[in-house]
């Protein structure tokens, strides 16, 4: 079999850790904070959602080292089509889904 | 909790004669099909050569026997609803009971669109993408052999329901709360949800694995934008795949969750919101059906350019329609329920972007007719699929866009308008490109030619009965007939059910001599060689190689200059060169791995759907040790020597020169 020559980094043991331990930090918080019983439903609510996205950041960097470099070109078109379908799917799933609740209220 | 879950010797439907019978059937079947492999002493070459292949081109075959014998039980059941509804009118009951009835028209759903359809174009795929890029085989020739086998352990569970217990009766969506434990009780929708949760996670590696193979395995100078228009269809579908069959898998987790575990994700009660399922289901269920026809728009850009000896019309125009149908079929699956009650401005979004999806399918036709326009067409088996398809499928768009909009939907949704608009996309789009694909290809998988009369015959059948069975549904539709009834007592509507039945029959007279060509084809092969391998004059790099082709692809990889590199080479007069001297080739060797785990998959997916909890666990353990075997295993690859190389380049080259000869 003849790969093309050109891959991009597949990352160190130590960059592993670093992703695999702030991951951990990034879901326990929030498991904390709901476990706990001290916060409100909208501050619970934003927090969860908040951590969410910062541990898919992390996982972008650390896990499918994405870095806008020339060579990764192809990650970086795969991350925006991925990313366009998900806001559209996810935003227009919470679209609909809301809307259709307002109706049956 | 006895050792056997809720397995026991009253889950075999001795009362229904029907499927006794049918058990009967494919149990002779099955066992003189043993005995002719034993008589012949076969099961070794069945083992080594085919079961355990790790060669894309002979999965492919694989996956296409699958899609026939799963066509063979899905037309049956269509055959079955046909007929009972031609009987079952003015208030008789039919032959067939609603409990029966309704397992029926499941299945045939289910089995269609995801054993026949999705199994036929992955086929096609597999024989012809890597052929089409020069490359010698997948990027992940292993994982390919286990998405087969995910497949096949799907199709044989769905099978496994026809004897044992029963099938959902939920309709092929399996909306809750009627797919809820609480409407649901039987061991049914577990048998839909584990056929199509572990062939679905076959098809995503599919699609990883051909998404790596044209990203990373081109030949060498083939740019992206020179990739065969095939091809290209088949990366947008795998794009399609990657992005949407996770939904599928998330959905039928989370409705698994419900039914295993007494979450309330869909439930009625507890706060679930059944409106997600259909919701996330369509999310998915939309991109399916691109999946499914943008392969077949791919095979008719190759059969058109192909047969008129002329390049394609505006590929770059096709290959980007393709890429806004992919992304455009990401926001129009709210169209499958404008009647669920979402907003007015919802419905308004969605309807428009549903028309507007039409445009890029309205370019691609007129890529074809201008391909055709001033070419000269050779009206072969394939050329008859497209031109087939070409009227077929732009009457199943118009109706499409009709039901885009959302006040007509609220008329027509969830009647038989709807059930012929889509079976006049699906068959008319999909299905008339695989046949196309099949006839194809044909020579160039096997090494012999298809027996051209009877593939003519063979597609008037279908194309008649087509009209035949699905222009009266359009009829009942207008007339106020849903989906999914048992019987009916409306005397307006008989003579359009009658109409149906026989339209039916024709088709089902279509595949008869589909198999009877397949027979005779196989019978005559020796009269009917494919010797130097290009059969039509191809324009693509598939048609340079021998038929079947030599076992890894390409004894030196081409190097491309042109979207039609065949085409390109013989202009240029270097079409089969021999290099001087031939290098040692790598391959991957044949292994079990893809079976054993499948297998055990598909133990697992039995033990889930009847409670037999011990050997879920051990069908698990399986999984996970054959997988660490497989990581561990060191033989997994050889060289091809020079010298075997060298002789058969030499026979190739040596067939290809006597057609030449006689030629002159």
């Amino acid at each position: 079999m003849s790969h093309s020559a050109e891959t991009t980094s597949h990352g160190s043991v130590k960059s592993y850790l670093v992703g695999f331990v702030l991951s951990v930090i990034l879901t326990g918080i929030p498991f904390w904070m709901v476990m706990s019983g001290h916060f409100g439903k909208s501050v619970l609510f934003y927090s969860v959602v908040s951590f969410a996205l910062v541990q898919i950041v992390v996982h972008l960097k650390y896990f499918l080292h994405l870095n806008f470099s020339v060579k990764g070109r192809m990650d970086t078109f795969a991350f925006l089509f991925t990313a366009l379908i998900i806001v559209m799917v996810v935003g227009l799933s919470i679209w609909i889904i809301y809307s259709a609740n307002a109706m049956m209220m | 909790m006895s050792l056997l879950g809720n397995l026991s010797l009253d889950a075999i439907p001795y009362h229904e004669p029907i499927i006794m019978v049918t058990l009967a059937v494919i149990g002779v079947i099955g066992l003189a099909v043993v005995g002719l492999i034993t008589k012949y002493q076969k099961w070794g070459v069945l083992w080594h050569n085919w079961l355990t292949s790790v060669d894309h081109k002979r999965l492919g075959i694989m996956y296409i026997i699958l899609a026939l014998i799963m066509l063979i039980r899905g037309f049956s059941d269509a055959i079955m609803m046909r007929t009972q509804l031609a009987l079952a009118t003015n208030g008789a009951q039919g032959y067939l009971p609603p409990e029966h009835y309704d397992q029926i028209f499941t299945a045939h759903g289910i089995i269609m669109i995801i054993f026949m359809a999705m199994p036929f174009m992955i086929g096609l795929m597999n024989i012809v993408l890597p052929l089409q890029i020069g490359a010698r085989d997948v990027a992940f020739p292993f994982m390919n052999n286990l998405s087969f086998w995910l497949a096949a352990a799907g199709a044989v569970l769905i099978n496994i329901s026809l004897g044992l217990g029963e099938f959902a009766k939920t309709g092929w969506l399996a909306y809750p709360p009627l797919s809820e434990m609480s409407f649901s009780p039987g061991v049914g929708v577990d048998y839909y949800i584990w056929a199509l949760q572990i062939s679905g996670i076959g098809t995503l590696l599919t699609g990883v694995n051909f998404l790596a193979t044209v990203f990373k395995m081109r030949a060498p100078g083939m740019k992206l934008m020179q990739m065969p228009i095939f091809t290209w269809a088949c990366t947008w579908a795998n794009i399609l795949i990657v992005a949407s069959f996770p939904i599928l898998t998330a959905v039928l987790g989370l409705l698994t969750l419900d039914r295993y575990l007494d979450f309330h994700f869909f439930t009625n009660d507890g706060g679930g919101n059944a409106m997600m399922y259909i919701n996330l289901f369509w999310a998915w269920g939309h991109p399916e059906v691109y999946i499914l026809v943008l392969p077949a728009f791919g095979i008719f850009s190759e059969v058109i350019s192909t047969f008129t000896g002329k390049r394609l019309f505006g590929y770059t125009s096709m290959v980007w329609a393709s890429g806004a149908i992919s992304i455009l079929g990401f926001v129009v699956w709210l169209h499958h329920f404008f009647t669920m009650g979402s907003s007015a401005d919802v419905n308004a979004f969605f309807g428009v972007m549903t028309m507007i999806i039409a445009i890029p399918t309205g370019v691609k036709l007129f890529n074809w007719l201008f391909t055709m326009y001033r070419g000269r067409l050779r009206i072969t088996v394939p050329v008859l699929w497209t031109l087939g398809f070409m009227v077929t499928f732009s009457i199943g768009g118009m109706t499409g866009v009709l039901l885009a909009v959302p006040g007509a939907d609220y008329v027509l949704h969830n009647s038989l308008f709807l059930v012929a608009h889509f079976h006049n996309t699906i068959i008319g789009g999909a299905v008339f490109g695989y046949m196309a694909g099949f006839a194809f290809w044909f020579p160039k998988a096997t090494g012999f030619h298809l027996n051209e009369r009877l593939g003519k015959y063979s597609f008037w059948c279908w194309q008649i009965g087509f009209y035949v069975a699905f222009m009266p549904l359009y009829v009942l539709g207008f007339l106020g007939m849903t989906r999914r009834l048992n019987h009916t007592n409306n005397p307006d509507w008989n003579i359009w059910l009658y109409i149906a039945a026989v339209g039916a029959l024709i088709i089902f007279v279509g595949i008869i001599l589909q198999f009877v060509q397949l027979y005779v084809s196989i019978r005559d092969r020796e009269q009917n060689p494919d010797v130097d391998g290009d059969p039509w004059n191809g324009h693509t790099l598939e048609w340079s190689t021998a038929s079947p082709p030599q076992f890894y692809n390409f004894a030196v990889l081409p190097k491309v200059h042109d979207i039609d590199a065949f085409t390109d080479m013989k202009e240029k007069g270097i079409e089969y060169q021999a290099p001087d001297e031939y290098m040692p080739i790598h391959m991957p060797r044949n292994t079990a791995a893809g079976m054993q785990i499948a297998g055990a998959a598909g133990i697992v997916g039995f033990a889930l759907i009847w409670h037999i909890w011990w050997l879920a666990i051990v069908g698990t353990l399986g999984m996970v040790v054959a997988l660490i075997a497989r990581c561990y295993a060191k033989d997994v690859d050889y060289y091809v020597e020079p010298q075997e190389v060298a002789e058969i380049e030499r026979a190739h080259l040596a067939s290809v020169a006597t057609v030449k000869e006689e030629a002159l």
